[in-house]
């Protein structure tokens, strides 16, 4: 005989009267841990979609038109560079990268391709597009803070080895397209605006109006364009998070004379989604909590009732109160972690045979779902069946006989 | 042994007090085996409740081998139950969902007993009432004077000095009294005090002295066969 010889054999001895309470709480935290799953890879992918796109914040001249996003610089219009530098020092959450461009015009031996100054490593971190070039970096989630040109340990620490790192201001990076109409290759020179650059890198097709482009150092296109210190466009890639949460209306706060566009309306319906979810989520959190919690507390005090002359008889043989307590604590710890392991499990089934119906993602379990079910579980099992545990071990043991 | 010095017990019933026991006193001697008789209500069961620690007195004292058990907190009381009390009730009182043996096994369980030398004892006091065949079956498979005798088994779990037998033969069949009853002289004959609330005249007259209770007070005893002393 030993104290779980005694806990199992009442709860399988009275299995259909736990029932209630065991479903109740393994369907809450089988609702909990499905649409948390969901939520989860949703907001993967609507993470992975906006990386695909790059940046997916643009901050615009007041005058820019929307039209093309991919050819949102090429309007004619600037804004200072100095504005960087104020996103830069800004307190914003969730600016992954920022890459400014200046694009001005140019003709190479009678054809009409664009001459695009970026500061480098900006510049192609926001271009996932180009990763498969395989020598830039890829932006990795959101979080980092953003490496700017001024920003001069960062990039001397973090890219050092970088080929962008190096871009020189007779550097140039030249489109697919450009490549193929000029016939051109990595070390070629090339002739623009009267300066002679060097072609130290061939992108690869990536299906949008930078195939057209010549890329090259900021400073230097402002220079040859004779522009001063401005950019068309800059570039951010965002958080998605922080989108949702109002990323755009803050830069726009920060910057009221230029224009903040995103590209939110192309995960509109995924993010609408993870909000709903999220939501849902915690819905039913407060749900479980508080149904689930009554549910048990109650399954624990009628239990405490019937077993009044079994507790009396346990005090008469000598039991005292925290064995009492003990008893009904572990009970309530069991059915926790059956609830929590159970919810989990059935959770992660649901969330992966739902999630591509609800979320049109692809989802599979994630473990650490597992330690969240089995915590909320057992601690609102053992918070809910504590007053019932309580009374049971001060329970008068008189009650155990005939008469009084 | 056991002494109770000038008991009151009241009780508040619907507002209003209600005397279970006045100012009682006796003594019990050890390897007394005392029945104790009187009306339902008059107070045999309190006085039970009192001399097992589970009901402290109003007024007064009682002493369990000269040390007064209700001046020891509840966990110690109940420590002084599990190694020295052992309880019969007249319903048996048997947990319901463990087998014969594992009643047997929860006195020697709360005293701390090893696993194995449970089991051990267990199964032999279960033998020595005549039940050796069954073991592992749950009281609900059990005729009635075979759960008073697994219940007897358990009382005899932590060999206690002192038995406390509410009514032990209430539920039972004349033939059973009589088995149960010889088992208590058994109990007896082997040094164990006894005190036993019973109605059953055939049953108090087989203990070595009576004692009768009227309204909470102890009215009479009957000394015939020992050293029952009434204050």
């Amino acid at each position: 005989m030993r104290l779980r010889t005694l806990v199992l054999r009442e709860i399988f001895e009275r299995k259909s009267q736990l029932a209630t309470s065991f479903l109740a709480i393994l369907l809450g935290i089988t609702v909990i841990v499905s649409i948390k799953n969901i939520t989860v890879y949703s907001e993967k992918a609507v993470a992975r979609e906006m990386d695909s796109l790059g940046a997916n914040i643009l901050v615009l001249p007041k005058s820019a038109t929307l039209q093309n996003y991919y050819a949102a610089d090429l309007q004619g219009d600037t804004i200072p560079e100095e504005y960087v530098g104020q996103l830069a020092m800004s307190s914003l959450q969730g600016l992954d990268n920022l890459s400014p461009k200046l694009s001005v015009p140019v003709d190479i031996q009678g054809r009409s391709f664009t001459l695009t100054g970026i500061l480098p490593k900006s510049e192609f971190q926001a271009k996932a597009a180009w990763a498969g070039a395989g020598i830039f970096s890829r932006p990795e989630g959101c979080g980092a803070m953003p490496t700017l040109p001024f920003a001069k340990a960062d990039k001397k620490t973090l890219v050092r080895q970088r080929v962008i790192d190096d871009l020189a201001s007779d550097e140039a990076l030249v489109g697919a397209d450009v490549v193929s109409a000029l016939s051109l290759k990595e070390g070629d020179r090339l002739t623009l605006l009267g300066q002679e650059f060097k072609v130290t890198a061939v992108l690869p097709q990536t299906g949008t109006v930078d195939d057209s482009r010549v890329f090259a150092h900021l400073h230097r296109v402002q220079e040859l364009a004779g522009k001063g210190p401005v950019v068309n466009a800059i570039e951010i890639v965002g958080c998605c998070q922080e989108i949702a949460k109002g990323l755009v209306q803050k830069l726009n706060s920060l910057l009221p004379e230029a224009k903040v566009v995103t590209v939110t309306q192309i995960a509109e319906s995924q993010i609408k989604m993870n909000h709903m979810m999220s939501r849902l989520s915690l819905i039913f959190l407060v749900i479980i909590l508080f149904v689930g919690g009554a549910g048990i507390a109650n399954y624990m005090y009628s239990n405490v009732f019937e077993r009044r002359r079994e507790i009396g008889t346990l005090m008469a043989l000598g039991a005292n109160s925290r064995l009492i307590l003990r008893i009904f604590l572990l009970k309530a710890l069991l059915l926790g972690l059956a609830g929590g392991v159970g919810g989990y499990l059935l959770g992660s089934l649901l969330a992966v045979a739902m999630g591509p119906q609800l979320a049109g993602v692809p989802v599979l379990p994630m473990p650490l779902l597992a330690i969240w079910a089995v915590l909320i579980s057992v601690g609102l099992a053992l918070a809910a069946s504590f007053f019932p545990a309580w009374r049971a071990a001060r329970l008068d043991p008189c009650a155990t006989f005939q008469e009084i | 042994m056991l002494k109770m010095d000038n008991v009151t017990k009241k009780y508040r019933h619907r507002g209003e007090y209600v005397t279970a026991l006045d100012n009682a006193s006796v003594a019990i001697d050890k390897g007394d085996f005392v029945s104790v008789v009187g009306p339902s209500g008059c107070g045999k069961s309190t006085l039970l409740l009192m001399l097992g620690g589970m009901l402290s007195p109003t007024s007064g004292r009682v002493l369990f081998g000269g040390e007064s058990i209700y001046d020891l907190n509840a966990d110690d009381r109940a420590g002084l139950r599990t190694n020295n009390v052992g309880f019969v009730f007249q319903t048996f009182n048997l947990v319901g969902y463990l087998t014969a043996l594992e009643n047997v096994q929860i006195p020697m369980y709360l005293a701390g007993v090893d696993d194995a030398i449970q089991e051990e004892r267990a199964a032999s006091l279960l033998d020595r009432v005549g039940l050796g065949d069954r073991i592992h079956h749950k009281p609900c498979e059990l005729s009635v004077g075979q759960q008073q005798r697994v219940a007897l088994a358990r009382m005899l779990a932590n060999d206690p000095a002192l038995i406390l037998a509410d009514e032990p033969t209430g539920n039972l069949d004349p033939d059973t009294s009589r088995q149960v009853i010889g088992y208590f002289e058994e109990f007896n004959q082997e040094g164990k005090t006894i005190v036993m609330v019973t109605h059953d005249p055939r049953a108090a007259a087989r203990a070595k002295r009576t004692l009768r209770i009227k309204a909470g007070k102890i009215v009479a005893s009957d000394q015939s066969r020992g050293q029952l002393h009434v204050a």
